[in-house]
């Protein structure tokens, strides 16, 4: 509930009047206070009253936040969930701010001046006129080795980054390498560990880019920034360097052989294809005429 | 209440936040990047720009500190009713406003705790004019390097070492802003 009587008469005021991408104004000036110390100090949780919002948390209610707080009614907004823009998530994103801000939408990674993002950096190099919103579940990095809230603070304030390094070298005992693939933790300008969000190890070297970046955490309550350009190093070992992993194969579809694919199973006797998980890439290719194996295939079928 | 405290806000204070905001963030994330801002029309000796900032940053969750010629009533009037901050000592101050001179000594804003280093105030300086030309700044946000005119340079620097703790600056002249966060590195240039 909001409490009007402690607002002054403009705040009052306001409350009369729609709310701009759905949150009232008092709330986007917390939230956007709370990224400025965010992009202040890099890599760091700022801790934000995180607001009821007209979805389930895990429906990225935090990147919904961010998002709302940093929306002009000039943007392009693009929404993307696991690198595809037509999934029943990212669709309902896509059409709340269409609603509630008013804001024209693309699918296309550069006609798209804010792009919120499940689990997936676009493939598509962006630039500096473009904001990048992630939805982050847990943004904690040490939490799997610490439950508390109050250790965890403690331990990056005292950059008690140990027991992080010792998890990461008991995989490699056991697996032979770092079996970590999604959420790879990263430290941030030699200061902060910080989780990228579930996003594969193969997008960790994007996050060094001319984009500011935004993580939004609704039900943990924690906004956490990268401005363009900051130093992002994915924690590893002098003998078990990082490696941006990703399948050893080409998409089926558009033949790029540098992107992340998704391995897709095609029928009942396990057939399956690779396909690139950033839909707006794979498509931009293959408008342009490029084929993978599987297109040729089809083409031959139909011949 | 003086009647011209009662102009100068935002015509449309959704749309004009929303704006003020994305050149408070742009010009955060990018240290030493001018921006241009529009909107705001508070009473002398306060800036438009230090307007802009006010009406879309502050609220009633965040006093201020209002130092030197900027602790004046007209100033405090418009406070009062467009933005609603509590006004404050410099110690408890989320946000501090006034010229680099009536700001000092700045070892009495807070700068955050280990483990709250965002717990920190925001120092808007107000100047004559803003220049792209002068210190060296280097840091998180800056691809090789930016010059921006600073009125010291060994305060940016001290600023700077404390890190991950320490104040984060806004410059404002006229309808420009610009920044420099505590990740800046600075030499004189
Ligand atoms: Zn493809």
């Amino acid at each position: 509930m909001l409490d009007l009587s402690a607002k002054s008469p403009e705040n009052a005021a306001e409350m009369s009047e729609y709310n701009f991408a759905y949150l009232d104004e008092q709330t986007k000036r917390m939230i956007r206070r709370a990224i400025l110390k965010g992009l202040a100090i890099p890599g760091y949780q700022v801790p934000f009253a995180s607001r009821e919002m007209p979805m389930p948390y895990g429906w990225g209610t935090g990147g919904v936040q961010v998002s709302a707080a940093t929306l002009t009614p000039e943007d392009t907004l693009k929404v993307i969930d696991q690198g595809a823009d037509d999934t029943t998530n990212a669709v309902s994103i896509r059409k709340f701010f269409e609603k509630t801000a008013g804001v024209a939408t693309t699918e296309e990674t550069s006609d798209a001046s804010l792009i919120q993002t499940r689990h997936r950096i676009p493939e598509t190099e962006l630039s500096e006129d473009q904001i990048l919103v992630y939805q982050v579940p847990i943004p904690e990095p040490l939490r799997f080795l610490e439950p508390s809230e109050v250790e965890t603070r403690k331990m990056h304030s005292l950059e008690e980054y140990g027991l992080m390094h010792v998890k990461l070298y008991e995989d490699i005992a056991k697996h032979g390498a770092i079996a970590t693939a999604y959420a790879y933790p990263v430290k941030v300008e030699g200061r902060y560990v910080m989780d990228p969000s579930p996003i594969p190890k193969f997008d960790n070297p994007k996050m060094e880019m001319a984009a500011i970046q935004l993580f939004g955490a609704g039900r943990e309550q924690r906004i956490y920034a990268l401005p363009p350009y900051t130093k992002v190093v994915s924690l590893d070992f002098d003998d078990y360097p990082f490696e941006a992993s990703k399948a050893d194969h080409a998409c089926d579809m558009c033949g790029a052989e540098e992107s992340y694919l998704d391995e897709v199973i095609m029928d009942d006797a396990g057939n399956r294809m690779f396909v690139c998980s950033d839909t707006d890439y794979c498509a931009g290719r293959r408008a342009a005429g490029h084929v993978g194996a599987q297109a040729v295939a089809d083409r031959e079928i139909g011949q | 209440m003086n009647a011209d405290a009662l102009k100068g806000g935002f015509a449309n204070a959704p749309v004009g936040a929303a704006h003020g905001f994305r050149a408070a963030m742009n010009a955060m994330a990018r240290p030493g990047k001018i921006e241009v801002v529009a909107g705001a029309v508070p009473p002398a000796p306060m800036s438009a720009a230090a307007g802009v900032l006010l009406l879309t940053l502050c609220d009633p969750e965040t006093p201020v500190y209002l130092a030197g010629a900027h602790d004046c009533e007209a100033v405090r009037q418009w406070i009062a009713f467009h933005v609603g901050a509590p006004l404050i000592r410099p110690e408890r101050a989320v946000f501090a406003l006034g010229t680099w001179d009536a700001l000092a000594p700045l070892d009495q804003f807070a700068i955050g705790t280990a483990e709250y280093p965002d717990r920190s105030a925001t120092v808007i300086v107000e100047q004559l004019e803003l220049v792209a030309e002068g210190a060296v700044l280097r840091g998180p946000g800056i691809k090789d390097t930016a010059r921006l005119g600073l009125p010291d340079v060994s305060v940016f620097q001290r600023n700077a070492m404390m890190f991950p703790l320490g104040l984060d600056f806004f410059f404002t002249a006229k309808d420009r802003l610009v920044a420099l966060p505590r990740t800046t590195k600075v030499e004189a240039g």
